[in-house]
């Protein structure tokens, strides 16, 4: 334009976060808005890196493993999980049946607790407090599971090479089916509070849209690939530690957008207490560790290892040369992947949905940046 | 037609409104109360470490045998031995535990051939100091000798 001024122009560059209540962390967008439009967004990672990757190969085998609870801390035992899986197969072993059973509840257990926190911030940002309190409340329950289980809530090591630890507690079957007969009457009881709510739908529907081509262009996995009418779960497709033995539904919604990818995940929290209640009946006595050296120290080779986490596809790749540390060990973390859709989804949505696109994708920043 | 009517009558809002109503009984209060109400926490949990005394004898039942600092990701435990010269064996002397930079994984309690080392429920770990945060063999021992302030 002619003689016009910068005054003229109603771009604008924000910088949201990264101590930003809603960017569910340390993350930091930087926003290019026409008034309230969002033109473009760039996302600066990296505020929480801890090198964690790096830290793996200063480490042995077993002492790596209490690291990894610290990336995804939110879905501590599945990251504990892909790792013990990926050393597993690095040293051709496999955990005995009642360690896989064990394992099968205390991963889907945590999905549970990794869901019901995404649903409490999310409809947080959005405006719902209540959900909050109410998540919050039944989280706990799965926390104190863990913490009788292993000795801590959050960051559990719950997991071993090759099995498991600890033996399961007295009680362990009788509070985990409490809390499944607890549970889905919870369920309902958000979805009263939110499906159906005007103002959630209004926020939700027809925001963020990501189509089942621009998932798959992006490598976008979990409930955010599931809501755009790809049936992909890790689970069905490369089963793990028995998973194929369990008789579940992968939740699938058409549209793509935030309000699928929250009902995705309400439902698969429904599946999730499918799968424990016949993971309970399968619990059968037996050892819980496999026959493991003492000093871990895997042939030369590597190793790819993904599980579904919930999140979306948790991979770990490892390279071992021989010694008891590995070589190298990336790892493939749903957040991360995720994140970058962000600036698809965001284009052309308001400000106010940039919030609810962050909460929908489910991030970590633990994760992201690792 | 339905649709409206549910809308003017405002259905869904006071649906969700029921449900927070119902959430109000007393019984549903779920806050603990900390300094006052202090939570009992599970019997595996992993709190301040602490050094096993033989109860009988009072002697420590820690071998000096290292593996604990091994085990540890971070490198943080210390254990000073000396042989003893009549028996020729390994006599614990000192021991050191960094609780600042624990991250209480439990890899130390697993290693521990004669179940010395422990982590305990104890939870409280504050301290005014970082040296105060490094616990020497007689704090594990004893437990966490509270500072006395004189004014």
């Amino acid at each position: 334009m002619a003689g016009s001024t910068f005054l003229d122009s109603s771009e604008l560059v924000l910088n949201m976060g990264p101590q930003h209540p809603s960017t569910h962390g340390v993350l930091r967008v930087i926003l290019k808005l026409d008034g309230e439009k969002v033109i473009g967004t760039e996302c600066v990672i990296g505020y929480l890196h801890r090198g964690v990757e790096k830290i793996g190969e200063n480490r042995t085998y077993v002492q790596f493993a209490p690291y990894v609870d610290r990336m995804d801390y939110v879905a501590a035992v599945s990251n504990g999980l892909g790792y013990c899986l990926a050393v597993e197969k690095l040293l051709s072993v496999e955990a005995p049946p009642r360690a896989q059973v064990t394992r099968v509840i205390l991963t889907e257990l945590n999905r549970i607790a990794s869901h019901l926190l995404w649903l409490g911030t999310h409809a947080l940002d959005i405006g719902a407090i209540t959900p909050l309190f109410y998540t919050l409340r039944e989280r706990e329950e799965v926390l104190k599971i863990f913490e009788k289980y292993c000795g801590a809530r959050l960051t559990t090591h719950a997991f071993r090479i090759g099995g498991l630890q600890y033996e399961l507690y007295d009680g362990f079957e009788e509070d985990v089916a409490k809390f499944c007969d607890m549970f889905l009457p919870k369920v309902d009881e958000y979805e009263e509070l939110l499906t159906d709510n005007r103002i959630w739908v209004e926020r939700l529907k027809g925001v963020g849209i990501l189509t089942a081509e621009q998932c798959k262009a992006y490598g976008v996995t979990g409930p955010v690939l599931r809501a755009a009418g790809v049936a992909w779960d890790l689970r069905k497709a490369q089963p793990y530690s028995g998973y194929e033995q369990y008789d579940f539904d992968i939740p699938i919604r058409q549209n793509g957008d935030t309000f699928d990818r929250y009902i995705v995940r309400m439902e698969e929290m429904r599946q999730s207490v499918r799968i424990i209640r016949q993971a309970l009946e399968r619990i059968e006595p037996g050892p819980i560790m496999a026959k493991v050296p003492k000093v871990i120290k895997p042939p030369v080779g590597e190793v790819y290892v993904s599980i579904e986490a919930p999140k979306g596809e948790l991979g770990y790749f490892i390279v071992s040369d021989g010694s008891t540390q590995p070589y190298r060990v990336r790892v493939r973390p749903p957040s991360f992947v995720n994140l970058q859709a962000l600036d698809q989804m965001c284009r052309g949505a308001l400000v106010a949905d940039v919030v609810a696109i962050i909460g929908t994708i489910d991030i970590v920043l633990g994760e992201v940046d690792r | 037609m339905r649709k409206l009517i549910r809308t003017v009558l405002l259905v869904d809002l006071l649906r969700g409104l029921w449900v927070t109503l119902r959430n109000q009984h007393p019984k549903h209060i779920y806050t603990e109360q900390y300094p006052a109400q202090r939570p009992k926490v599970a019997e595996r949990f992993r709190g301040a470490p602490r050094l096993n005394i033989n109860p009988d004898t009072g002697e420590t039942l820690c071998i000096g045998c290292n593996l604990c600092a091994l085990a540890c990701p971070e490198n943080l435990i210390v254990v000073g031995t000396e042989r003893d010269p009549k028996t020729n064996r390994k006599v614990l002397t000192t021991f050191t535990y960094d609780t600042s930079r624990c991250m209480f994984c439990g890899l130390c309690e697993d290693a521990c051939p004669v179940d010395a080392l422990e982590l305990t429920q104890d939870f409280e770990l504050a301290s005014y100091t970082r040296e105060g945060q490094i616990w020497d063999r007689q704090m594990l021992e004893e437990g966490p000798r509270p500072t006395q302030y004189k004014s």
